[in-house]
């Protein structure tokens, strides 16, 4: 018994010692988003292309889809720009939001690297990026058809994360279909 | 001259360590409110900055939606749940307290807690071992004193 005392010191120095090396391993830029399973957030804004359309969040729902926040003042964004026209051309839905940018130069943008979104919403001031808990492009959400936010990744979408988030929008999907038979 | 221009340039870092907007506020009140709220509101995308001290496009924009729910005339608690719906609890430098932040809050507590336990138990233990030493001198016989005190004595004597 008196010999078991003696390794506590050890037990604590262990416990601290995993708590910490798994602090080493968390990447504290990933916050939760506070928005997950709640309705995609109310807008009225332009289209990007038709200056004079106005979409609200009822041109988003229908489908599962990806939300891609991006501009073209975003390195970042152009990097993960040849992924999302690969996930269109795998028949995916991508909507995009032109956060803080300028009409010209996104269209030019589009137009020189292809055009992966059904929908692009002009954010200009960035209002929807506001509500939304945008805090640095790109972000991408999963919503489902009735347009509830169901998954938010910050950061470029690579490979390895549209895995997982293809994941995500098959078993919308599947339950799309469950719930029309 | 020169004296003067490196005079002045030292003061520049000291000037600039907050961003610097120019906001209008109908009193001196609704100043001060802004400033405690942009002091304890964090900036999403610079971890450890609040909104008053970071240069970031974001923080900005909060800071520019804090001055208009302000001079709309939104209250603070308004204001904090407003950010706290869109970016979580995150933005707060003071986090509330729930199920999530309970070891946050209370763990402090518990661990003084466990400290004066251990301590009072190490103490008593210690007492216990000195009385049972007086026991023992008080166990010995008279002829069994009297050879301790000559062992004692003896060895003072060498």
């Amino acid at each position: 018994m008196r010999r078991l005392i003696l390794f506590i010191p050890l037990a604590i120095f262990l416990g601290i010692g995993v708590f910490l090396f798994r602090g080493l391993q968390l990447d504290p830029t990933e916050l939760p988003s506070a928005l997950l399973n709640k309705p995609f957030p109310q807008f009225e804004l332009t289209s990007l292309y038709e200056e004079d359309k106005l979409l609200t969040e009822k041109a988003l729902i229908g489908e599962p889809a990806l939300v891609n926040v991006w501009a073209t003042w975003c390195p970042s964004c152009k990097q993960e720009h040849a992924q999302l026209n690969r996930i269109k051309a795998e028949g995916y839905k991508v909507i995009g939001i032109n956060y803080k940018d300028d009409r010209l130069k996104a269209k030019i943008w589009l137009e020189k690297y292809l055009d992966p979104y059904a929908v692009n919403v002009f954010d200009p001031k960035g209002s929807l990026g506001l509500d939304l808990g945008v805090y640095g492009a790109p972000e991408t959400y999963v919503i489902d058809q009735q347009g509830v936010i169901r998954y938010k990744h910050v950061g470029v979408v690579d490979e390895k994360v549209w895995a997982q988030l293809k994941q995500i929008l098959d078993n919308l999907q599947q339950g799309k279909q469950v719930a029309l038979q | 001259m020169r004296k003067l221009i490196a005079l002045c340039l030292l003061f520049v870092p000291v000037l600039s360590w907050a961003a610097i907007d120019t906001y209008e506020f109908k009193d001196e009140a609704t100043r001060e409110r802004f400033k405690q709220l942009t002091f304890e509101l964090r900036c999403p995308k610079c971890q450890n900055q609040n909104l008053q001290d970071s240069n970031s496009p974001i923080a900005a924009d909060l800071r520019n939606e804090v001055y208009k729910m302000l001079t709309d005339g939104s209250d603070n608690d308004e204001i904090v749940d407003f950010m706290v719906a869109r970016y979580g609890d995150f933005v707060l430098y003071k986090p509330p307290v729930n199920k999530m932040t309970y070891v946050l809050w209370y763990g402090p507590f518990v661990l003084v807690a466990v400290g004066i336990v251990v301590m009072l138990v190490i103490s008593r233990k210690r007492k216990k071992v000195s009385k049972e030493g007086v026991d023992l001198e008080k166990q010995l016989s008279e002829d069994e004193s009297q050879r301790l005190k000559n062992i004692l004595d003896g060895d003072r004597n060498d």
